[in-house]
This record gives structure tokens, sequence and C-alpha cells, in this order.
């Protein structure tokens, strides 16, 4: 485990028990220091299966395919990924497909690198422009109840949704 | 590479003479329009207009969660190219019963039949193993079709059929284009709710 996995071990823990007690089984992932925990998590859950993506849409599409057959899954991504994810929410927002994203901010609170910045401001717009609901968690004590909207936004409200832990939460890296 | 002498039209159902069995997942365009006149726009089908490059790892997707099932993905070589890491994808998790069939037809005959990489230096099924598919089959002729018929059925998964063919216009069937109705039947079909 690395150092900068190791300081999100606490919370990705709940996050995780969270998730699988929703009835998540499938986790896809590109990786990132945001989901690096759950991601072993994922892998090592006898009960789960973690996806290793070439490119963040492909978990969108994943996660149409699973919930063609009934199972639960969700995306995990960092902010630079969200840009890659919008023609293939087309389909999402045409079928109703109640897909679930973890995205992990990067240009956001406290960014020092400079290429980060663009794609980090246009998470939320982009999200809010193909229809997917945004729950964004600063602070780590509302990490539980954001998540739990988010989660039952997805699957019980039948919407797409995107928990943000944005950098304020989960930290900015020095350069 | 052998000359290619296969007309698509009428060469899925020499493949699949029992379509019910499988559950489908198609990219867009002439590929769709073959599936769909296969199953009949059928419900264990979930065709696509649009999203080109989602084929593959959507099939992936019904492939994980529904291991029970032979899992089927029609794509063109337009789509397939749009997202070769999906076969990445796909070899590391290398599941048994998922089947990607590649109408390859050279270039892009929805816009106009502009030419596509294939029909070039492209080769498919290199690229198919280099990614890590160990099973794969191109068929370029009429002749071949026992053959793609008996691989869909041979050995496990993850398999890939590199199917080459002429130039020309794909089966002419009009299918569900509403991506909510065909995720709901779908739905309602597999898991009988």
């Amino acid at each position: 485990m690395s150092e900068a996995a190791h300081r999100h071990d606490d919370w990705s823990r709940a996050l995780f028990t969270q998730l699988k007690d929703a009835g998540v089984r499938l986790f896809s992932f590109i990786p990132d220091a945001g989901n690096a925990r759950i991601s072993e998590m994922a892998y090592d859950d006898n009960e789960t299966r973690c996806v290793l993506l070439t490119t963040e849409e492909e978990g969108i599409a994943l996660a149409a395919g699973a919930d063609l057959v009934g199972e639960k899954s969700v995306v995990m991504m960092q902010s630079s990924g969200v840009g890659n994810c919008p023609n293939f929410l087309s389909f999402v927002k045409g079928g109703n497909f109640p897909i679930l994203l973890l995205v992990s901010m990067r240009g956001d609170f406290g960014e020092q690198n400079p290429w980060q910045y663009p794609m980090g401001q246009a998470v939320e717009p982009i999200l809010d422009a193909m229809g997917v609901l945004t729950f964004r968690v600063d602070k780590k004590e509302d990490l539980e109840e954001v998540a739990s909207a988010a989660i039952n936004s997805a699957f019980k409200g039948g919407n797409a949704a995107a928990l943000i832990l944005s950098q304020q939460f989960l930290g900015a890296k020095a350069f | 590479m052998t000359e290619v002498t296969l007309n698509r039209v009428g060469a899925l159902p020499q493949i699949f003479p029992n379509p019910d069995d499988y559950l489908f997942v198609t990219g867009l365009a002439g590929p769709a329009r073959d599936a769909a006149h296969l199953t009949n726009d059928g419900v264990n089908m979930f065709t696509m207009a649009g999203c080109m490059g989602a084929a593959t790892t959507m099939g992936l997707g019904v492939a994980l969660s529904a291991p029970d099932r032979q899992v089927v993905v029609i794509a063109g070589d337009g789509e397939l190219m749009m997202n070769m890491g999906s076969l990445a994808t796909v070899a590391t998790e290398s599941p048994q019963n998922l089947t990607i069939v590649c109408i390859d037809n050279g270039g892009h005959g929805e816009t106009g039949g502009q030419p596509g990489h294939t029909s070039r230096r492209t080769n498919l099924a290199k690229i198919a193993d280099g990614a890590g598919i160990e099973n794969i089959l191109t068929v370029g002729s009429e002749d071949g079709l026992k053959d793609a018929a008996a691989f869909v059925k041979s050995g496990t998964g993850p398999r890939f059929l590199w199917l080459r063919v002429l130039v020309g216009e794909p089966t002419s069937f009009k299918r569900n284009m509403n991506p909510l109705e065909c995720r709901m039947r779908f739905r309602m079909a597999y898991l009988g709710a």
C-alpha cells in the first residue's frame, strides 16, 4: 500500500462497505489516488469484482451492461476522466440507466497543477448538461450522508448520479 | 490477407442458427441492422444507434453479470477501432461466456462509405491477439461460415470472430431505436419482472 493511499484508508473502507451494503457488486475504475484503496478492497473482497478500464467512458458502458441484467455497479474515476464520458452518457439519459459514478477531484480546492484546472472546473457543468445528478462531499463528516443520497438517487430513484469527492475532502498534493 | 468474398446479408443466421440461446449487445449502424434482423429485434438484444465505441464494454458488463448466459457483441470495424482498449479490458477479465463478432466492411457504410483503417493496413485479428484475446477466427468467405458457427460454440471465451465482408448494404431491417423501451424490454425478459 502506498503512503498516499494509506491516508485514505478509513473513509475508503466506510464508503466501500456502504456501496456493498447497497448491493453494488461490480466496481470499475481508472486508477486515481482517490479510488486507490476502494479498488484494492473491491479486488480483495470475495463478493465484489473490480474491472480495470482503459478509458472512463468504458465504465459507463460496463455499468449499463450490468444494469441490463439487474446488477448494480459503480464507476470510479478522477475528475479528468469525466471529460471522456459525455457521449456515452447519451444512452444513460435516453435509457434511464441508473449509473453511479465516484469522481475524485483534481483542479479544485488547493490544486497546484495548472493542467488539472480546466477539466476539474468543468466536471459539474458537464455532468449537469448530460443529466447526471451531482452530490459533492467537502468534509469528512458529511461523507456517509452525501454518499447515501447519491446511492439512493441512483438505485432507488433511477437516476444517473455522481458522488464527487472534492479536493477539500481528499487533500491536494504538492507540486 | 486473403481476398474477401463474403456478403454480410445472410451471414449472421448461419453463424447463430439459434439466436434465442444468446444475449446480444450491438453497436450502431449496419451491424445493428444485421443483428436486429437475426433476432427480429428480439428482447434478448440491446442495439445502439449512437455512442460509437460502447458495444464491447457494454457486452462485457452483461457477460460478467450474467455468467450463466452466452453473450455476443456484434460491432462494426469503426465501432471497434474507436475503442480498441476495450479488447484489453475484455482480455484482462476473460469472461468465458463472451464472444465478439466484428462485421468489418473496411469502412464507414452509414456515412457514405468512407474507407476505414482496416481497408488499409490495420489487422483486427492481430489487435485482438495483441490485446490478449486467445480465441480468434478470421472468416472472409461463404465457405468459412461453417467454421464461424462452430467457433462461436467452441471451447471457452472470450472469442473474437473477425468477419470480413464485401462493401455493400447491410440487411434491410427497421428496429426500435428508443433506448428506454429497449432497456426495459431486455430487463423484463431477463429478470422476469
